[in-house]
Order: C-alpha cells, then structure tokens, then sequence
C-alpha cells in the first residue's frame, strides 16, 4: 500500500489507495456506459447499412435519393424516395407550426403564471398526455380531424398532410412544454426580480430575461418534439392517407418514410430487394434525425460558449 | 408645488412613536426629489405580522441605512418603497407611504411607473445573460429610448456613475458574466442608475463582495448620494457608520410581535450617543 503523508495526529492527508480504487471504478463504468451508447449507436447504423447494401448496388443510392416516384411492386418496380422524405418533411412541418407556439405558450403559462395544485395538475396532465400511446392520438385524429379538415376546407377526402400533422403537433407537446418549463424554471428569479425593479411589466420580463435566458433549453425541446414528430409512425399511418405522390400542398395525401417502412416490411420478401429498399429509407431517416440533432448540439454548444464562460 | 404642502402636513402630523424625525439633515422635507415618508407601517405575510408602527421620512440625496438583527424585516421594509412586495404572493402593507408626497400605494399608482423612479440593487449581483451594453440600457429601452448615440450616451454616463467606466469602456460587447463579483454588482448599479431613478435601494449590496469591491461600491455610494437618495440595507455596522447620513434600527424583540423601529436618527449621533440602550447593545455587538 502507498503511504500517503500524515499530520502531527497521524491522519492520512489526501486520498487514500481505498478511496483512489473507488473513483477508479466508477469513472470505469461511467466511461462504459458512455461508451455503449455510441456502440450501440454505431452498430443501428451498421445494420442498417448491411441489410440496404442490396438495394444500393442493384438500384444505388443516386437514383432512390433522386428519382420522383414509388412503384415498389408495379413493373417495372421503381424506387423513389422523393415522395416519402417529401411527405415526411411536410408532416413534420405542419407539426412544428403547431408545437412550437402553443408548446412554449403552454410552458411560460405553467411556469410563470400558475401556482400551487393547478400547477402540479397541469405538469401530470401533461405528463399523462406523453403516455398516451400513439395509436389512440391515430383513433382521435380518425375520428374527429379526418372528417373536421374535410368539411372546413371542402375536401374529397380529410386524409392530408394537415391531418397527420396536427395530430403529431399535439403528441409533440409533451416533450416540448416539459423541457421548456423544465428551462424557464431553472431561470433565477433574481433575473426576474431585477427586471421588475427596472419598471418591466411582468410580459416584458417574461419576453425580455426569462426566455431568452431559456432560450437554449427551450430550443432542445423543440428539437426533441422534432425528433418524435418525423420518427411516429402509427398515427401519420392512420391520417394521412398514405399517397406514394410528392404534394403540392398540406391538403393533399402523403405518405411518410415511417409509414412506407411499417406499412409495407409486412409484405416483402425476406432479404429481397424491396426488403432490401426499406432498409435504405431507414438508413435515411436516421441520417436525418442524427443531422437535425447534430445541428441542435452545435446550435447549443456555440449559445453556451457565448454565455457561460 | 401643490405636493410640497402635503408632505409637510404628513411630516407635521405624522404621529411619531419612539423614532423621532430627523431634522438634523440638510433638505429633509424641503426639496421634493426623491424623499419618502413612512407613516405606521405595517407589513404582514398572510396572518403574519412581521412589522408594525414604522415612522420615519427617508431624506433626500443623503444615505439612510437600515439595520438591525437577521429576520427583523429590512428587506421587507425596503421592497415596501418600491412595492417589490407586490410580486410575493399574499403580502399586506398597512399604514402610509409617501414619495415627494404622493401615496404610493394609492389605486392609480401603476408599480410599474414607481419603480422607474425607485431603482433597486440586490444583494447577489444579478446581470442578465447579455452583453454589458444591453443591460445597462435594458432599462432605457423599455423606457423607449431607441436612438444608438441617445443610448450611448446614457450607457456612458450610467457606467461612469458606478465606477465603472474605465475598467469596461473597451469591452461593452463582452457578456456580464465574464465580469467579476464586484464589477457585476457595480454594473447592476449603473443597470439601475440608466433609468434615471429618483431614489435607489440597496440590500446588503456589499455582502456577497471582497473587501476591495466592497470599498469600490461604497466609493461609489458616496458619490451617488449627490444625485439620488439611497436606502441601503447592511449588516456591516462600520459600512453603515461610514456612508450614512442617517440610521434606523429595527429590531423584533420576540417572534410573537412584530419588529419596530427602535431609533432612526443620524448616524453620527446614533453611533456615539444612542438614545436607546437596545440600540447601544446592538451597535457595539452584544447582539444580533
Ligand atoms: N416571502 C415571504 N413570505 C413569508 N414570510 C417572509 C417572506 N419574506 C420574509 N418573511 C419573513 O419576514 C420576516 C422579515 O424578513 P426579512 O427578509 O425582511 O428580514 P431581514 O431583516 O431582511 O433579514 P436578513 O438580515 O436576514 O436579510 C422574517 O421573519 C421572514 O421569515
Ligand atoms: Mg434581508
């Protein structure tokens, strides 16, 4: 054992070997914990490129990422995703134009408006709202929406991109107001009281200090709400009619690269080509998602660099 | 001015308990700028009463210090002035209070207008997460000055007017947090002073400081007074003997009544000859 140097009582100063193999242990499995997440990251988007690795040499990625249409099973078969990434993109948009006002509308209302049980009633509903499983939103959405943008927009059909993307906007929710409130409750109230003392009203300290104060955290839960927006699957399925066609607005019927992948891996033929195809629309849509949250992280990093030194 | 005879009356006719008035102090109730008077003020929170029957008129352009033992209501006092308190939920404040004659807690006073001529600094340094420049005319701003060289100029001064100047002249860009504790604190002084205020208080701004910022914000202090009233809150017996003019001790004698105002009068007097052997004792560290 190593000695370490002792006081006049004969007490050990600094770290004793017992403590020093402790710490040693626990950065060691901090470290693999670490580790394994991008191991595991890492082996997703090996899969996925192994099983798409057919598709890309008998039909190669130029072409699938370029070409306008999808006729997996027509003849000949043909394998655009330009309709799919196209339906996903608009969905997803019509979904951030809901979330992202009502979502930080409803967090600076919870966290600087109410008090008290109301405001732990609101955080469980809220709560209770992310544990709502998706195809119940699909049910809501059949039931009430799909016949609702019919009427009021005098369609033939209610099964549009606005459809699946109101429906994805609410399920957003969640994620986004609880990360946001999360954000604007960690803002100090000195902040606040120091705008007050400055002659701020309460809206002007609210959209002066705290949510630019919040700011960074408010952008991860849009972010977050992002993610969960593209990457559902079963309700977009339920709503949006599922259209293999690039839109031409919200009105129209699209369909999704999550829907595509659900609704037909079903049907093919195990180590296929289509099969094969599928898993290249996964390699894309997580392609996707990683640069959307890629594109946060750096967002983020540069936001904190300027303000925390 | 038709204030003037009002706060005269309310001086004359304010029924004062143990604290006298001061009279000692140059300009007290004459000029009109910046001068409060605290008619039997109670605040309580919910059925809490934690001070009652405080007279005192608050002088302007001079410092008054607030002092007394922890949790005897200073602060409490302070956020009275400029009605802070309003933002805690369930406060009552009873009795008068009055700036340059005007109640302020009358209906058609907006918090808000009050606390534009009534600053405050708080006892942790608080800049927003912006630049230097931006919190200096945050206020300014929503005053509605929007002019770059108006805004400048104002910056210039307010920063002057805190000390502050010469250290930060070159880096106005740069983020508050980048600053230190001291130079923070006097930044929220001057965040504070670019509103133009009439009257600015303190609580225990020195408290969180070494002992060179400390003395850099009491230089600065010093230097205010000749522009606006100050009501500052310490715990630091020598600080309050060195910057103010006049002194109130408050004091809650049991946790089942309220604090009073032990004695208010000026501080030279207050340090060397108290009235009230309670105040004595407390002065000289026998307690609090
Ligand atoms: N927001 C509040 N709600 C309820 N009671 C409060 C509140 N703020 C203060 N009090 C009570 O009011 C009394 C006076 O508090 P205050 O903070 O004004 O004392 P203080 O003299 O400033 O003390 P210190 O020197 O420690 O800052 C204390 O008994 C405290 O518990
Ligand atoms: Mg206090």
């Amino acid at each position: 054992m190593k000695v370490t140097p002792t006081d006049m009582a004969g007490r050990h100063l600094g770290r004793t070997t017992r403590r020093r193999a402790a710490e040693a242990v626990v950065r060691t499995l901090v470290y693999a914990a670490g580790l394994l997440s991008i191991v595991i990251l890492l082996a997703i988007a090996v899969f996925l490129f192994v099983e798409a690795r057919r598709s890309m040499s008998e039909v190669s990625l130029g072409t699938m990422l370029t070409s306008t249409q999808w006729f997996p099973t027509g003849t000949p078969k043909i394998f655009g995703f330009l309709p799919l990434i196209a339906g996903s993109l608009m969905v997803t948009a019509v979904a951030l134009v809901v979330f992202v006002p009502i979502g930080i509308g409803a967090a600076v209302y919870i966290s600087e408006f109410s008090a008290g049980w109301f405001k732990e009633g609101m955080k469980t509903v809220i709560e209770f709202m992310a544990a709502v499983p998706s195809v119940v939103y699909g049910f809501l959405g059949v039931a009430v929406l799909i016949p609702w943008v019919k009427e009021t927009f005098h369609l033939t059909s209610g099964m549009t991109a606005l459809t699946g993307g109101l429906v994805l906007g609410i399920m957003s929710l969640p994620t986004v107001i609880s990360i946001s409130e999360d954000a604007l409750h960690a803002v100090p109230d000195a902040l606040r009281q120091g705008s007050l003392a400055l002659g701020n009203t309460r809206w002007q300290t609210i959209y002066k200090v705290v949510v630019p104060s919040a700011s960074s955290g408010i952008f991860a839960g849009v972010m977050l709400g992002l993610g969960r927006a593209i990457g559902e699957t079963m309700a977009v399925l339920m709503l949006t009619g599922n259209a293999a066609v690039i839109p031409g607005s919200v009105f129209e019927s699209v369909r999704t690269m999550t829907g595509t992948i659900a609704a037909e891996m079903g049907e093919v033929v195990f180590g296929g080509l289509h099969y094969s195809v599928l898993f290249s629309v996964g390699l894309v849509l997580f392609a996707i998602t990683f640069a959307i949250n890629l594109a946060a992280d750096l967002v983020l990093e540069r936001q904190r660099k300027r303000w925390r030194r | 001015m038709v204030m003037s005879a009002v706060v005269e009356e309310a001086v004359m006719d304010a029924p004062y308990g143990v604290a006298e008035p001061v009279r000692t102090i140059e300009h007290a109730a004459e000029e009109i700028n910046g001068s409060f008077s605290l008619t039997d003020v109670s605040v309580a929170y919910g059925a809490e009463t934690v001070i009652a029957g405080v007279n005192m008129l608050v002088p302007t352009r001079a410092v008054t210090a607030l002092i007394g033992p922890s949790g005897c209501g200073k602060s409490t006092l302070l956020r009275c002035l400029n009605r802070m308190n309003d933002e805690i939920g369930n406060v009552r404040v009873g009795g008068t209070i009055t700036l340059d004659g005007l109640d302020i807690y009358q209906k058609s006073i907006d918090p808000v207008d009050l606390r534009m001529r009534v600053g405050q600094v708080f006892q942790r340094p608080n800049p927003f997460p912006m630049s230097l420049y931006d919190n200096v005319a945050f206020g300014p701003r929503t005053q509605g000055v929007r002019k770059r060289d108006e805004l400048d100029a104002i910056i210039e001064e307010a920063l002057k007017d805190a000390a502050l100047w010469d250290e930060v002249k070159n880096h106005l860009k740069k983020h508050a947090f980048e600053l230190s504790g001291g130079q923070q604190q006097r930044l929220c002084i001057a965040r504070a002073l670019a509103t133009k205020p009439e009257v600015l208080l303190m609580d225990e701004p020195a408290s969180a400081l070494d002992p060179i910022s400390t003395q850099q914000i009491e230089d600065t202090i010093a230097e205010l007074k000749n522009m606006v009233t100050i009501v500052i809150v310490t715990h630091n017996m020598q600080q309050a003997a060195r910057i103010s003019d006049q002194t109130a001790f408050m004091l809650r004698e049991s946790m089942d009544q309220p604090a009073h105002l032990v004695e208010v009068g000026e501080t030279k007097r207050m340090f060397t000859n108290p009235d009230d052997r309670r105040t004595e004792s407390y002065i000289t560290g026998r307690f609090g």
